[in-house]
């Protein structure tokens, strides 16, 4: 989330798309109902289904699985079209007065951007999707008339999706559309704001981070990010899922989203080379080109004494993504985790709370791939499909029996959320601090001192019997008070960091930032020079001196906007509202004064914690969007993202139709789908119904299926299905059917409703089906072996590595 | 008798007045339909508080709803209704549970003294250790509520969490509620809140919207905010429900008639008795919900 839950309550206008929040976010949905009773806020609802969220709308549009960037497209357009932009904003904090690079173009017939290469399929060359540059600057015309302008190749390249061209392809009217547009820019007006609400419906397609993007240029243009009442708002799943992405979860990444070093970046500095952006703008803040003070202190943290400015700070320790045998840097995102066991590359697995059978995506090639490991090693509060993917029912799957398998499982029980300490880090990017409630029952341990225990065996081993590389290993920084199970408050610590030796003013020497010991306070009193240390530059000051800031629970709230500055600790900075400075016009005043994030009183910013220099004034130029190098939101995204800088729809890997707009690049041109025998695609002739998955409010994951309440609940799996598509099929209400997908098939109770509808795309008549995957093998209830991801692709977006486990087809049959 | 403190206000079958002399202001439960997500939350509270067991593995009868109907041991249902007006499908999450009238139908019908009480705040309650599980509450009710348990031969309802009203405690279904449709004071508050969130609706475009607090039942402790006030029968509840004549006339002018007749039935089941010996025990499982 750019803003947080409590801030949903400020919004006019509500976009709920590509997420379910009423179902899947009850609690936070009480802010939306705020804003509604509050502020008479519209809440529109895009979705292939009508669901809680939908019933609680004021609109509701349903569109095709999968279709969404055509919709987000339209809008685009309807807003440049209309003029219901915001145009000081967009001119002040976007990057649409920049110059894009002669060269760049964007083949309409063919669907491919400049740098396009036929024959390898591939974008081999990407420099023209960048700034016109004048010396080491990128070239601007604030007027935004040059052609070449990113504000007037995006009104160009937008204008191909007229409300009939989205309802063409989205399966919804060109009215509906049009009435659904003209709701969700009606917070243009620098006196309205408006908000986007998503999750995993964006999240989960061969496009998703286009999707984003998409979703990111129209808030632009209405000038609502960095307001109150604003922003892009992914709503994130599990309690900690922001915590474990902030703690370098993804495989990419290392802890506060920096980059991980590559097999090229043999020394700290050609890393460091590599990571650190030069500003694109003469005055542009740039703060990342603070990444070295970063890094070098998270090293210090990894690798404590034995990281030291003689050694680069024991960088050569630090793990490199490899490259494989054609050169390439290999993927270790989860569904090619699978993959490569699958080809026999991994020789043992270690899973913490996850049910890699169950999540898929394409299950069946799961536990294909985890019968072919020597050992797996499952840390789980209940057993569950993974721990037994060896058992009769299970292995039926793949037509194996369990002597097939010779995987010998450890499972290990493991304390739940409520039987451990910790941090939670919500959506908002509240870091909230709490206490265990109850004792893990018989032998289950908390996962650190599953961990800890595991690391003490492995370091005992190479102390003993020395091996391959073993430094990383011998001098990880190992320094808790209890070794077996260190305390999560003495993690806490070492996340926000510390001065191991005394930091100096960087202005006047003589003065002490922070003396030896002490708990760092801010950003910028981090060092490159290894005196101080610190796990995650982004939580920085959720542990001071004060004590630990994620307890603190003052609702206290002066300005009546929900900033509650005084509960827990909001990274970056406490900072309630990112990219703040946006919510200002060029001389500091707010848009709206009713809802000032940050305002400038003439020496200082004040409000928020501005995101942004504290005391530097309005007409200093720093860029609102101070971690980007050209200080400006990107609406034209310049290199970063694999298919292209504009998002443009492209169909699922699976689709009723061809694209409409090109199609002879129907599909996302730079997607690589798997080879393995599993990796089956199939036709909109076998398989005509567009299928998609979703959760329930009653069920977490699979996990509550051994949960009494919630059984009861829910208590079987079902699939939802259109009343015209049972008539045509003969399916009653609570019958038995078969979906079936070119990877599996599933079975169960028909439920026949009015909440999906038939829809028209292209001049086709298209049918949608969905189900919840809350169902599989073990749990209380009624557990058949209906896990949803027997019919999903593994099919992955090629920037975030997502599966598509939406918008994609199978065939219907009475059972 | 009631072990509550809370002081009483009507007692079932019986004549002498009850003892209140303090002043108590009554209280309610005030339900925005316009509000609910149908999270089910405040089902599980309710029976978590209320120690009722959860059933594994009901029969699927292809509905978001949890049971088809209130159970003896589930007192509030969510009734998930979806149905198209004017092109517009609406789908509707209503929370239905016992609605504590201001003249209970219940309380009138039963014959045993002391098992359905009304406190002087408004709350009607069951007192199982009186109930004689004949089961006249069930016919008097106008909402159908009150369920009889096969296992146990008494009849169960919501309870309004009397015990937790009793020591200031809100009900455990509104603590539960994540999105303020749930609202729980006196009756007099609630009355205004409903009242001010149905003239918002009406800006809002639902002309119909209204608070149902229907007058049949001289008003109910249970008050919903409904946004198609006119059509309550599309949240599953009735339009305009009243004491069934039957149970007011037996209880008021009748009353003596009852008397006769129930001498009669005491003289029948005794001759009954002498001609045809003691009763065979049938049979006593719970069947398993009807679907709907």
């Amino acid at each position: 989330m750019t803003n947080g839950w409590t801030d949903i309550a400020n919004a006019d206008v509500i976009l709920a798309m590509g997420g379910n929040p009423a179902e899947n976010h009850p609690v936070g949905f009480r802010f939306v109902m705020e804003a509604k009773r509050k502020r008479n806020a519209k809440l529109i609802n895009v979705d292939p289904r009508f669901n809680r969220t939908s019933a609680m709308a004021d609109y509701h549009v349903q569109i095709r699985a999968g279709s969404d960037i055509a919709f987000l497209s339209g809008l685009v357009n309807y807003s440049l079209q209309t003029k219901r932009y915001h145009e000081e904003y967009v001119r002040l904090f976007t990057n649409a007065p920049f110059i894009v690079k002669d060269g760049y173009s964007f083949n309409e017939d063919e669907g491919v951007f400049s740098g396009w290469n036929e024959q390898t399929k591939n974008y081999d060359d990407k420099s023209t999707w960048n700034y016109e540059m004048e010396g080491e600057f990128a070239k601007i015309d604030m007027t935004m008339q040059d052609p070449r302008s990113v504000f007037q190749l995006m009104k160009k390249f937008y204008s191909r999706y007229t409300a009939e061209m989205v309802a063409r392809i989205c399966g919804c009217t060109a009215e509906a559309f049009t009435k659904a547009a003209e709701l969700i820019t009606s917070s243009f007006p620098p006196d309205k704001a408006g908000t986007i609400l998503y999750a995993l419906g964006w999240t989960h397609h061969s496009h998703s981070v286009q999707l984003i993007h998409a979703a990111a240029m129209l808030q632009l243009l209405l000038g609502n990010v960095g307001r109150i009442g604003g922003g892009v708002n992914a709503l994130r799943g599990h309690a900690n899922i922001q915590g474990g992405t902030d703690n370098g979860m993804a495989y990419h990444n290392v802890p506060g989203y920096i980059a991980i070093p590559k097999a090229a970046h043999q020394s700290l500095k050609e890393f460091l080379d590599a990571v650190t952006p030069k500003p694109l703008r003469p005055n542009s803040m740039n703060f990342l080109q603070n990444t070295d003070r970063f890094f070098v202190s998270q090293l210090k943290a990894f690798y404590g004494k034995s990281a030291a400015k003689e050694n680069e700070f024991a960088y050569n320790h630090h793990p490199k993504l490899p490259e494989n045998d054609a050169g390439k840097l290999e993927n270790w995102s989860w569904a090619f985790i699978f993959d490569h066991m699958f080809s026999g590359r991994m020789e043992g697995f270690i899973t913490f709370g996850m049910n890699p059978v169950a999540n898929g995506p394409h299950s069946k090639k799961v536990v294909s791939a985890l019968s072919k490991l020597k050992w797996l090693v499952v840390a789980e509060n209940f057993e569950m499909e993974t721990a037994v993917f060896w058992k009769p029912e299970i292995q039926a799957l793949i037509d194996k029996k369990p002597e097939d398998v010779q995987t010998e499982v450890f499972l290990l029980p493991a304390a739940n959320f409520a039987e451990k300490d910790g941090s939670f880090t919500n959506s908002g990017r509240w870091a909230q601090w709490k206490n265990k409630a109850v004792d893990p029952p018989g032998q289950a341990k908390p996962d650190q001192e599953i961990i800890a225990r595991i690391f003490l065996k492995v370091r005992e081993l190479y102390e003993k019997e020395g091996g391959k590389f073993a430094d990383p290993i011998k001098n990880l920084n190992w320094w808790y008070t209890n070794k077996t199970s260190p305390s999560m408050s003495e993690v806490a610590k070492e996340i926000n960091g510390w001065a191991v030796s005394e930091v100096a003013n960087e202005k006047d020497p003589k003065i002490t930032d922070v003396k030896t010991g002490g708990q760092l306070n801010k950003f910028l009193d981090l060092r490159a020079d290894g005196s101080t240390l610190c796990g995650n530059w982004l939580y920085i000051g959720s542990y001071t001196d004060a004590g630990n800031l994620m307890q603190r629970r003052s609702t206290d709230d002066p300005t009546g906007l929900g900033f509650y500055h005084g509960w827990a600790f909001n990274w970056p900075a406490n900072r309630r509202v990112m990219y703040n400075r946006c919510s200002a016009d060029g001389q500091g005043k707010p848009w709206d004064p009713k809802r000032s994030a940050i305002a400038w009183n003439g020496e200082r910013w004040v409000g928020d914690v501005p995101d942004y220099k504290v005391d530097s004034p309005p007409d200093a130029g720093l860029g609102a969007f101070i971690m980007l190098p050209e200080g400006a939101a990107r609406l034209f995204v310049p290199g970063q993202f694999v298919e292209g800088p504009f998002s443009e729809h492209y169909e699922p890997a699976e689709s009723p139709t061809v694209n409409l707009l090109h199609p002879k690049h129907s599909f996302n041109p730079v997607v690589k789908p798997f080879k393995t025998e599993w990796d089956k695609l199939g036709t909109a002739e076998e398989f005509p119904i567009v299928c998609t998955t979703y959760r329930l409010t009653e069920h977490f994951h699979y996990w509550t299926k051994n949960n009494a309440y919630n059984v009861q609940l829910q208590s079987e799996f079902f699939v939802e299905i259109p009343e015209e598509l049972a008539a045509d099929k003969g399916i009653k209400n609570g019958e038995m059917v078969t979906v079936t997908s070119a990877r599996g098939h599933i079975q169960g109770k028909a439920m026949v409703t009015k909440r999906i509808k038939p829809m028209t795309v292209g001049d086709k008549k298209v049918y949608q089906i969905g189900f919840p995957i809350h169902w599989g093998f073990i749990g209380r209830g009624s557990q058949t072996g209906s896990l949803a991801n027997l019919v999903t692709p593994s099919v992955l977006d090629p920037n975030s590595f997502a599966p598509e486990y939406k918008g994609f087809l199978v065939k219907l049959e009475k059972a | 008798m009631p072990t509550s403190s809370l002081e009483l206000k009507a007692i079932s079958a019986t004549r002498s007045p009850t003892p209140a002399i303090k002043q108590t202001k009554e209280v309610a439960k005030l339900i925005d339909v316009s509000s609910c997500i149908g999270c089910k939350a405040c089902e599980v509270a309710c029976q978590e508080w209320n120690d009722l067991q959860a059933s594994d593995g009901r029969p699927f009868f292809g509905s978001y709803q949890t049971l088809p109907d209130l159970e003896a041991n589930f007192w509030q249902l969510i009734k998930f209704n979806e149905f198209e007006r004017d092109g517009k499908l609406i789908w509707n999450m209503t929370k239905f549970q016992c609605m504590h009238c201001e003249d209970p139908g219940c309380l009138k019908a039963c014959p045993s003294p002391g098992a359905i009480v009304q406190y002087a705040n408004g709350i009607v309650d069951f007192q199982q250790e009186n109930c004689i599980g004949c089961g006249y509450c069930v016919t008097g009710c106008p909402f159908d509520v009150p369920r009889f348990s096969k296992s146990t031969g008494k009849v169960y309802k919501c309870t309004l969490c009397s015990d937790r009203v009793e020591v200031g405690l809100e009900p455990a279904c509104i603590k539960a509620c994540p999105t303020n449709c749930l609202h729980f004071g006196t009756k007099e508050q609630l009355v205004q809140i409903g009242k001010a969130r149905v003239s918002q609706l009406k800006e809002q475009g639902y002309q119909q919207a209204d608070v149902y607090d229907p007058a049949g039942v001289d008003g109910t402790h249970v008050i919903y905010v409904l946004p198609h006030g006119d059509h309550p029968e599309e949240y599953g509840l009735p339009v305009n429900p009243t004491v069934s004549l039957a149970v007011a006339i037996w209880k008021q002018p009748l009353k003596w008639v009852g008397g006769v007749l129930m001498l009669g039935g005491v003289f029948a089941a005794f001759t009954h008795y002498i001609r045809y010996g003691r009763k065979h025990e049938i049979e006593a499982d719970e069947a398993p919900p009807a679907s709907a």
